[in-house]
């Protein structure tokens, strides 16, 4: 072992030690590339209240949408959508893939909301994960997944609907903007192919 | 203390000269936006009292901005909220600005995402569209002139000029009525909230397309077909995506007003 491996493994030692204290000023390793999602430093809280930020989401395909919970029309059909191309894959396959549902509604959707949805729609919380954010946050993370939203005045929301498919480091795969059940078969076919890459790699 | 504070001020003064925003108080209002909300009974939008850049923000402050946060460089920037191709593109490197681009003149080439990491270093926003165009409705010596013929067809000018000529440094036109310069003429702006502009290419879809497309009340469409100007800045604005920056976006901040108190000037 030369001086500088060993360097270089102290300093990894080291980093995981410090990096949950100082995760806005990690090192570079973990930071994710600039083509990803994960840029954004912003605190999200899920349905059991941990916090996290996006960038701990590395290492594993993920399946993203926004929804808000009081949303009555297209909101179930988004979490149908995610549903529907989670359930068009084998065991084996969704083992490797996580699914982020994301409110848009700051003000309303409590972790505890998130959680009773959750329940409500028998969502697999070992992979699937429920979380909000502050308001600027949820622009901003719109603006990255390709989404336009605007509060109505009676606390709706006008928004787009879209199901995002991001590689192990954020990057965006594939995406789509077809909502329903049946799963828009491009993109399925996008992730199954992300799927079977990363497999193949691990 | 006070004698020192005032020392370093004259000694900063001229340095610090460029980096001074001005803000402006605007009051509160009620204003008939060009825009038809499809949750509003009427077009009245009502405005909180807030403060507004006078001037858009120039190459020499946002230059100030990326010395102090070199993440938003240009060569360090990332990608998702800069497109790096175009992201201070016009610059001639990171931290110089190059002979063919004035400190004075409006910053442009700067994404959305920049423009709020820019607000918010200085404990601002940027301003919301409603806001932008309640401002933006006055003339210099009207608070709501977009009924007067002459004060469009100045308007209108602006867009008949090449889109190659150098642009001017901010605050080089008159004050409008609230003080407030450069609101048109200049460069376009970007708001807070550019990607609710839920704008359907083609309004005559309304009905049926932007159903599907949009949960909730559909889309917002423009209500005063005559008014080119807005027309033309809500197309643009809800053409655009985050990371995008182009040679005449640029922006300006604004913050709120808490109650019951007033704004001093830096």
């Amino acid at each position: 072992m030369t001086t500088k491996t060993i360097l270089i493994w102290a300093c990894a030692v080291l980093f995981s030690i410090t990096s949950s204290s100082f995760a806005k000023n990690t090192a570079s390793e973990t930071l994710p590339p600039k083509d990803s999602i994960y840029q954004l430093q912003s605190e999200f809280i899920d349905q059991d209240g941990r916090a996290f930020k996006l960038s701990q989401l590395q290492g594993k395909l993920q399946l993203v949408a926004m929804f808000y919970t009081s949303c009555k029309y297209i909101c179930p059909l988004i979490i149908d959508s995610a549903r529907g191309i989670d359930k068009a894959l084998s065991k084996a396959e969704s083992a490797h893939l996580r699914v982020l549902l994301i409110s848009m509604d700051s003000a309303r959707d409590a972790p505890s909301v998130l959680k009773a949805v959750a329940l409500k729609r028998k969502l697999d919380l070992a992979r699937w994960r429920l979380a909000r954010t502050d308001a600027q946050s949820v622009s901003m993370i719109a603006a990255l997944l390709g989404v336009r939203l605007r509060a109505l005045e009676d606390g709706e929301f006008n928004h787009t609907s879209a199901l995002v498919l991001l590689d192990d480091e954020g990057r965006v795969l594939a995406r789509t903007e077809k909502m329903g059940g049946v799963p828009d078969t491009e993109f399925l076919a996008a992730v199954k192919a992300a799927l079977a890459a990363q497999v193949k790699s691990n | 203390m006070r004698m020192l504070a005032q020392i370093l001020a004259l000694v900063l003064l001229p340095t610090l000269a460029i980096a001074d925003a001005k803000w402006v108080e605007l009051p509160s209002g009620a204003f008939a936006s060009l825009l038809k909300y499809p949750d509003s009974q009427d077009r009245l939008q009502k405005v909180s009292a807030f403060a507004l850049m006078n001037v858009p923000v120039s190459n020499a402050q946002f230059l100030e901005f990326v010395q102090a946060n070199p993440s938003w460089q240009r060569s360090n920037a990332a990608w998702v909220f800069a497109e790096p191709a175009a992201y201070l593109s016009h610059w001639r490197s990171d931290l110089t600005l190059g002979a063919s681009v004035l400190p004075q003149q409006p910053v442009t080439f700067v994404s959305w995402f920049a423009a709020n990491a820019y607000c918010q270093a200085q404990g601002a926003r940027l301003p919301t569209w409603n806001e932008w165009e309640y401002v933006s409705a006055a003339d210099q010596s009207h608070a709501d002139a977009r009924t007067n013929p002459a004060w469009q067809a100045e308007i209108l000018s602006w867009y008949a000029k090449p889109a190659n000529t150098a642009l001017a440094d901010v605050g080089a036109k008159p004050a409008n009525y609230y003080g407030v310069m450069d609101l048109h003429g200049l460069v376009w702006e970007w708001v807070s909230d550019y990607s609710a502009m839920l704008v359907s290419s083609d309004n005559r879809e309304q009905q049926d397309a932007d159903q599907q497309k949009f949960c909730g009340a559909g889309a917002l469409s423009i209500e005063d077909k005559q008014s080119y100007a807005v027309m033309m800045r809500v197309a643009m604005l809800s053409a655009l995506e985050g990371a995008d920056s182009t040679s005449s976006l640029g922006f300006r901040c604004a913050r709120d007003i808490p109650a019951d108190t007033t704004l001093g000037n830096p």
